[in-house]
C-alpha cells in the first residue's frame, strides 16, 4: 500500500514457461528428492564399513564423529566461522582493510536512524514478548474451559502456518486507510469510522500508531505457537492440587496467581526467552510493511540496508554485533536453564 | 479431568449443605460459563477475521475492494468469482516460483533432518570427548541471529561461485545449492536440540538388547531409533518445512530477486511493492503462497504440536 519497497517493480504480466519449468527443473527436482537422501543413507552406511576396518579397539573412540561430523561441520561453517568473521570485520573499515578500532559502532550509534531502530527495538522487545505472553496464558486459560478447544487452538494456531510476507498482506487490508469522504475499505478503520464515527487514522504512516500496529501483527502471528506450549503445561498441572486449592476457599484468581502461575513459570521462561529472541531478529513484518519508513525502522532491517542498499559491510557488521550484544544476555540465561534441567535428569 | 476425581459419599446433613451451594454455585457458573464462552469466542473471531477479509477480498470482482470493505461482500447481491486465481495461477512470476518454493524447501528440509538425526543419535547414546560441551555450544547458538552472518557467508558463496547466476553441472541453479546449506546451518541447533532430548529418553534396555544379539549402531539407528522417534521425526520435518517455505530473508539474502530461484515469498514481496493497477492479484497470490503451508499444517497439526512440547515442556 505505501508502495515504498526499494524492489524492483514486476506487474503480474509474464507469462510462465512451461515447457523449460518441467523439462529441466521438474527433473532437477526429483533428482534432488530421491539424491539427497540416498547421499546422505550413503554417507553413514559408507562411514561405517570404514570404521568397522578399523582396529577394534579405536573403534568406539571414531565412531561418534563419524555421526556428529556432518553436524559440526555444517554449522562451523554457517553459524561459527561468520559470526567470528563479522566480529572481525566491524573493526575495519568498509574495504575490510584498514583497522578503525571502534569507529564504526560510534557512526551507527550516534546515527539518528540506527538509535530510532534500536527505540523500535525496545518497544518490540518488551510489547511483543508481554503480549504474546498474555494472550498465550489468557488463551490457553480460557479454552481450557470450553468445549470447542480444539478448534479454537487450532484457529489461534494457525498465522504459524503463514509467511511473514503473507501477513502483511493480511494485515494491509486491516490498515488501510481512505480519506474520510469516501467509503473505507480497511477493517480497523471501518469499525472506527461506521460503528463509532470516528476519523479514519493512517494506521502505517501515523508515528503515534504505526510501531504498535507492526507489533500487532507480530504478536498475532506467534501467539498461537505461545497458546499451545502454555496450554500443555497448564494441563500438566495435577487437577488434585487445584481441586485442594478450591476445598480451601480460595477463588478462582487466587489459585490463578498462587497455584497455576508458579507451577507454570518455567515453561513461561521458556516461551519468554524464544519471544525475546525473535523480537531482536524481528525483520520481515518490517520490511514488507513499510521498509523501515515512517520512524518504524528495527535494526535488522537497517542492517539489510546497510549491507545492500548501502554496500556498506562495515556499518552493517557492527550493526549486527550489537545485535549479538543485545541476544548474549539470553543466551547465557537459556545455557543456565539447560543446564539446571540437565543436572535435574 | 476433573470428572474422574471421585468423591467420597458424604454424610446427609452434609449433603443438603452442599446441594444448596452447588444451586447458587451453578447459577454463578452459568453466569460466567456466558461470560467465558462471550471472551472465548471474541477473541478467536477477533483472531481470524483479518485473515477472512482478505479470503473475501480475493474472491470479489476485480477492483470491488478499492472502493468498498469486504464485510459490503457479506450482503446480497454475492458477485464472487475465481478471476484473481486465474489471472495470478495463469499469467504471473507465481506459478515458477511455486516451484522454486519446492525446489528450496524439500532439500532444506531433508538434509538438516537426516544430519541433525546422526548427531542426535551420537549426542544421545555415544561417548565421546567433549560431548556435553558440543552441545552445549549448539544449544546456545540458537540464539545467534542470522544476520551476524550474511556477509561472510555470502562472500564465501561468491567466492565458490554458489550466487544465482551461475549453473552447475546437472542444470541445477548454484543459487539453490547455496540457500540449502544456509537452511541446514540455520536450522541444525534446533533440530539436534529436539532430536537428541526425543532419542535421549528412548528406553535404554532396548539399544542393551540389541547389542547383545549384535546389531551395529547403524542397525540400532536404522532398526531402533528412527521409527521409535517418528513423532519427534515428523515435528521437527514440518516445522522445517513451514520455517522454510515462509522464510523471507535467507531467499532474499542468497538468492536475491532473480526470478529463476525465486521462492514465493520473494515474489511475493514483489507483488507488494508494484501494487499499482493490480492490486487485486496480490489477494489470489497471497492465498496461493499459504495453501501448502496450510495442508501440510492441517493435516500434520497433531504431530506439529507434540514436537514442539518435546523440546520445551517436561512430563
Amino acid at each position: 500500500m505505501d508502495g515504498s519497497l526499494g524492489l524492483i517493480a514486476r506487474l503480474p504480466a509474464l507469462q510462465v514457461d512451461w515447457g523449460t519449468l518441467v523439462s529441466v527443473n521438474l527433473p532437477t527436482l526429483l533428482f534432488v528428492v530421491l539424491g539427497v537422501p540416498l547421499a546422505l543413507v550413503g554417507y553413514i552406511l559408507g562411514t561405517d564399513v570404514l570404521v568397522r576396518r578399523l582396529p577394534k579397539r579405536s573403534q568406539p573412540s571414531v565412531r561418534p564423529w563419524v555421526w556428529v561430523g556432518p553436524a559440526i561441520l555444517f554449522v562451523g561453517l554457517i553459524l561459527v566461522y561468520p559470526m567470528v568473521g563479522t566480529i572481525v570485520r566491524s573493526f575495519f573499515d568498509r574495504h575490510g582493510d584498514k583497522f578503525v578500532g571502534l569507529d564504526n559502532f560510534r557512526l551507527m550509534l550516534t546515527d539518528n536512524g540506527v538509535l530510532i531502530a534500536l527505540r523500535n527495538n525496545v518497544y518490540w522487545l518488551v510489547l511483543y514478548t508481554g503480549l504474546v505472553l498474555t494472550f498465550g496464558l489468557l488463551l490457553a486459560f480460557l479454552a481450557d474451559r470450553v468445549r470447542y478447544e480444539k478448534t479454537v487452538k487450532t484457529l489461534i494456531f494457525m498465522p504459524m502456518a503463514i509467511s511473514f510476507v503473507a501477513m502483511a498482506v493480511i494485515w494491509q487490508f486491516v490498515y488501510y486507510y481512505r480519506p474520510s469522504d469516501v467509503p473505507q475499505t480497511g477493517t480497523l478503520n471501518g469499525i472506527l469510522v461506521n460503528i463509532f464515527h470516528g476519523q479514519p487514522i493512517t494506521w502505517i504512516q501515523d508515528t503515534r500508531f504505526n510501531n504498535f500496529a507492526l507489533i500487532l501483527i507480530g504478536v498475532w502471528g506467534a501467539t498461537g505457537f505461545a497458546m499451545v506450549i502454555l496450554s500443555a503445561a497448564l494441563k500438566g498441572i495435577p487437577a488434585e492440587l487445584l481441586e485442594a486449592a478450591r476445598v480451601d476457599g480460595a477463588n478462582e484468581l487466587t489459585i490463578f496467581r498462587r497455584v497455576i502461575l508458579p507451577l507454570m513459570m518455567p515453561t513461561i521462561v521458556v516461551v519468554g526467552t524464544t519471544m525475546v529472541i525473535f523480537a531482536l531478529k524481528a525483520f520481515d513484518v518490517v520490511y514488507v510493511m513499510t521498509a523501515g519508513n515512517y520512524n518504524t525502522d528495527i535494526l535488522a532491517r537497517r542492517m539489510y540496508a546497510e549491507l545492500y542498499s548501502a554496500g556498506n559491510n562495515a556499518n552493517a557488521s557492527a550493526l549486527a554485533v550489537i545485535l549479538l550484544l543485545a541476544v548474549v544476555p539470553v543466551l547465557i540465561f537459556n545455557l543456565r536453564q539447560f543446564r539446571a534441567v540437565e543436572e535435574r535428569r | 479431568m476433573s470428572v474422574a476425581t471421585a468423591a467420597p459419599p458424604a454424610a446427609p446433613p452434609v449433603r443438603t449443605a452442599t446441594k444448596r451451594l452447588r444451586w447458587s454455585e451453578r447459577i454463578s457458573a452459568g453466569v460466567s460459563s456466558a461470560g467465558l464462552n462471550v471472551a472465548v469466542v471474541a477473541l478467536t473471531l477477533a483472531w481470524i477475521v483479518p485473515t477472512l477479509g482478505l479470503l473475501i477480498n480475493s474472491f470479489r470482482q476485480g477492483g470491488a475492494f478499492n472502493t468498498s470493505g469486504w464485510w459490503t461482500a457479506l450482503a446480497p447481491p454475492f458477485n464472487f468469482t475465481l478471476d484473481s486465481y486465474r489471472a495470478v495461477l495463469g499469467a504471473s512470476d507465481l506459478a515458477p516460483s511455486f516451484f522454486n518454493s519446492f525446489m528450496i524447501t524439500i532439500p532444506a528440509t531433508l538434509i538438516p533432518t537426516a544430519i541433525a538425526a546422526f548427531a542426535a543419535y551420537a549426542f544421545a547414546w555415544m561417548k565421546f570427548w567433549g560431548r556435553n560441551w558440543i552441545f552445549l555450544a549448539l544449544v546456545g547458538l540458537l540464539a545467534v541471529p542470522l544476520q551476524l552472518t550474511f556477509i561472510p557467508l555470502l562472500t564465501l558463496a561468491v567466492k565458490l561461485g554458489l550466487n544465482s547466476g551461475n549453473t552447475l553441472p546437472g542444470g541445477l541453479n548454484a543459487g539453490f545449492l547455496a540457500v540449502w546449506i544456509a537452511h541446514t546451518g540455520y536450522g541444525l541447533p534446533f533440530a539436534i536440540y529436539l532430536l537428541a532430548n526425543f532419542f535421549r529418553v528412548l528406553p535404554t534396555d532396548l539399544f542393551e538388547s540389541a547389542e547383545i544379539d549384535g546389531a551395529g549402531p547403524v542397525t540400532v539407528f536404522f532398526r531402533l531409533v528412527l521409527p521409535l522417534s517418528v513423532p519427534a521425526l515428523a515435528s521437527l520435518i514440518i516445522f522445517q518445512f513451514l520455517w522454510v517455505w515462509n522464510d523471507l530473508l535467507v531467499a532474499l539474502i542468497y538468492v536475491g530477486g532473480t526470478p529463476e530461484v525465486a521462492p514465493l515469498t520473494v515474489t511475493l514481496t514483489n507483488l507488494v511493492g508494484s501494487l499499482g493497477q493490480h492490486r487485486e492479484y496480490l489477494t489470489a497470490a497471497a492465498f496461493v503462497s499459504m495453501i501448502v503451508p496450510l495442508i501440510v499444517f492441517f493435516t500434520l497439526q497433531r504431530y506439529f504440536v507434540r514436537g514442539i512440547l518435546a523440546g520445551s515442556v517436561k512430563g
